[in-house]
């Protein structure tokens, strides 16, 4: 695959140039984008290859040591007693959710923040989902002194608003975007307008491993944290590689961080769980998809700078995605998981909303540990499918889910989750 | 730049290539609208409005869901066309059904291009635009970098692609993006999205005199809405304007009104003949005597 020989994790070990490639995976991949935005985009693809992939500066130095220190890494791998118990195999949790902000977010939020002052922008924009991606870089850009606005869907600002408190708590402003269905593909266009505009003094920080090259690499290797310390946790737990790795994939930023040191060991599985929403059909007519399965559904086309697997009608319309989680809410995915799971490398799976919602509750009450809906979905695969997976297994709990107490609550009620606590004293509102 | 397109397509293509015709006598005026906002029969009326006025050559935008190069006029009116149930085939049926005599330039993202026929790429889409008699393509998320298949695909059915020259592009890009274009260049004139406004921006002319050696006719787009702005961008030295947002706002009012189809074609019509006028006024305040087009 193009992207062999370029792990760029570790920095700088001396010598040899590495260069960021041409940006495809396979079929995928590439640079759609308007010509304004070109110039910048070969702007950061050197900065990528100079400070990411050669350790310039020492730049991937100071991300490591801010990561650890702002950041609070490593996270812990942690061995789920009662789940594991439960299924009879060895569960064991990544726990991004005890990431500085509640998600494994901000190792590309704070890579690409110190990325942007090293090439001396002046301005930050970001688009986000759930309000994590957000909510990161805000904070990555108040720790580094950087002025930030963040887009985001009108509709996703009424699911997540204990985020948007955060994004503006931490000094950023936010900017509702009305346009579609109000969710994060409408927020991603907006701020590649935002970035046409202002190329010249701002960088787009990216939320996922989606978008034009070298963003989807560069994301990648932010994010390839993760399945590192995973990998080296594993095997110093059980003196060996887990059997199968688990993550949910909207875009696809922490599912490529918790697979990416694994890619090469082949007797590791890796699982892909999309949000199946409340049905897999897509909608033509309306144009809408009732799921945000893009992998397990979707067509290849090309949206936001990149060829990958798309929802879409046959004219090449994308379709509106639909997930109970706004952080999986979205009609895309990274072109190298596409790659991927073309390759037959990685297995794209999904679980519906339903079973996100009780994988959400299953988790608090047995474990303590309260996901995100986004990961949720993740522990619900698990749930369905654990006698598929081996003797041990990874789930990547992405992030925590306190931003989503709201959501959880109202859509508690609204339908018959066997395993909820009574919500009836909610009744009325928070 | 000897070997630029407009030659070697000029040699199969016979003489008449009407894109090269638009340009060849003074300044051209081009007019962009949505194609189906805010319905298929208003719209036919608006497109031939244009022409009434005095288009040389008309962007017919192909809407799709995601413009991320446009401004909220033309969002909404993206919008609107797709509600209305424009789609790539009504497109092509509404090209045929024009009564037009000016050649035709289809506007519109790579992924409806590269859909179209079941996903094989962008040759499908193109034989049924040649089929149409549509002159050429302009694909604002497509860079030099991506654009090989479908300039194959364009020099295959003897289409144009028309490449847009940003304020970003410096003299490298500048090559890249020369070596894929045809017919005209689309010259942006300011950064950002497209919208009317009420300035024009002071890059047009850097913009112009970094595409002096460029062998192609440079059409000013992004921003223009009056008869003067565009006297200002021909003098400046363009071979023609680009005109989108202003003409879109009209349809949108007229919508929002809920005015008659041929009370809003008029003021198409009336605000074309501004902008040709202005176009050609700017060509004659030109100093010293216009010496014709670049080349
Ligand atoms: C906690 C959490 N997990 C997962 C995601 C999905 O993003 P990705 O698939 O890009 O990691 C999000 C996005 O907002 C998130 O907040």
């Amino acid at each position: 695959m193009s992207s062999e020989g370029e792990r760029s994790g570790t920095g700088g070990d001396g010598g040899e140039w590495i260069a960021a490639g041409d940006g495809k995976f396979g079929r995928y991949g590439g640079q759609y984008v308007p010509e304004a935005l070109m110039p910048a985009i070969e702007e950061l693809t050197d900065a990528y290859e100079r400070y990411v992939l050669n350790n310039e500066d020492g730049f991937m130095d100071e991300f490591r040591r801010r990561i650890r220190e702002f950041g609070g890494r490593p996270t812990p791998l942690q061995r789920a007693d009662r789940l594991s118990e439960r299924y009879d195999t060895e569960v064991y949790l990544k726990r991004e959710d005890l990431l500085h902000g509640g998600a494994h977010k901000l190792n590309n939020a704070l890579g690409q923040v110190l990325l942007a002052k090293y090439m001396g922008k002046e301005r930050i924009i970001a688009e986000t989902g759930a309000g994590q991606h957000g909510t990161a870089t805000a904070m990555a850009a108040a720790h580094l002194d950087m002025p930030c606005e963040v887009y985001m869907g009108e509709r996703d600002i009424n699911r997540q608003r204990p985020n948007v408190f955060r994004m503006k708590i931490n000094g950023s402003e936010v900017t509702p975007v009305t346009t579609g269905r109000g969710t994060l593909k409408e927020a991603i266009s907006e701020t590649m307008r935002d970035w046409a505009t202002n190329v010249e003094d701002t960088h787009y920080v990216i939320g996922s491993v989606v978008g034009p090259h070298p963003f989807p690499k560069m994301v990648r290797d932010f994010q390839a944290l993760i399945s590192e310390e995973a990998r080296e946790q594993a095997i110093e737990r059980t003196g060996d590689l887990p059997d199968s790795v688990v993550a949910c994939a909207g875009g696809g930023s922490n599912t490529m961080g918790a697979f990416h040191e694994f890619v090469g060991d082949g007797s590791v599985d890796l699982f892909a769980v999309e949000a199946g929403g409340s049905s897999l059909a897509v909608d033509e007519e309306e144009g809408v998809a009732p799921n945000s399965a893009s992998l397990s559904t979707g067509s290849e086309g090309v949206l936001h700078g990149a060829r990958t697997k798309l929802l879409q009608d046959h004219d090449g319309q994308i379709v509106e995605s639909h997930s109970v989680s706004s952080g999986l809410d979205y009609a895309g995915v990274g072109p190298e998981l596409a790659y991927l799971v073309d390759e037959g490398r990685v297995t794209p799976v999904n679980v519906d909303d339903d079973a996100a919602i009780e994988g959400f509750h299953r988790l608090s009450q047995e474990e303590g540990i309260i996901p995100a809906l986004e990961s949720a979905h993740a522990l619900a695969y698990l749930h369905e499918q654990h006698e598929e997976l081996g003797e041990v297994t990874v789930v990547n709990v992405s992030g925590r889910g306190d931003k989503d107490l709201e959501s959880v609550i109202e859509e508690t009620t609204r339908r018959d989750v066997p395993n909820a606590p009574d919500m009836s004293m909610f009744e009325g509102g928070l | 730049m000897a070997e630029d397109r407009r030659g070697d397509a000029g040699d199969d293509r016979s003489a008449g290539d009407p894109v090269a015709d638009a340009f060849a006598d003074g300044p051209a005026f081009v007019p962009y609208l949505a194609v189906g906002d805010p319905d298929y029969e208003s719209s036919l009326a608006y497109v031939e409005a244009l022409a009434e006025g005095g288009a040389d050559v008309i962007e017919l935008g192909l809407p799709f869901s995601e413009p991320i190069a446009e401004g909220p006029t033309i969002q909404n009116a993206v919008a609107r066309a797709l509600e209305a149930g424009m789609t790539p085939t009504r497109f092509f049926e509404f090209v045929e059904d024009l009564d037009v005599d000016v050649p035709l330039v289809c506007m519109t993202y790579y992924n409806l291009i590269y859909q179209f026929g079941s996903g094989q790429g962008p040759r499908p889409f193109v034989e049924r635009a040649a089929e149409v008699g549509i002159s050429g393509f302009v694909v604002p998320d497509l860079p030099a970098e991506e654009a090989g298949p479908l300039r194959e695909a364009c020099d295959e059915f003897g289409l144009h692609l028309i490449s847009i020259v940003a304020p970003t592009t410096d003299k490298e890009r500048l090559e890249k993006l020369v070596e894929v274009s045809s017919g005209y260049v689309y010259v942006q004139a300011r950064l950002g999205v497209t919208g009317a406004s009420s300035s024009v921006s002071d890059r047009t002319g850097e913009s112009l005199a970094r595409l002096s050696d460029v062998d192609l006719p440079k059409a000013v787009g992004f921003g223009i809405s009056s008869g003067e702005q565009a006297a200002t961008i021909v003098e400046a030295g363009a071979d023609g304007i680009i005109v989108g947002s202003a003409l879109v706002d009209i349809v949108a009012e007229g919508h929002e009104r809920g005015e008659s189809t041929e009370a809003v074609a008029d003021r198409l019509e009336t605000k074309a003949r501004e902008l040709k006028r202005g176009a050609l006024d700017g060509y004659g305040r030109r100093t010293p005597a216009p010496e014709g087009t670049s080349d």
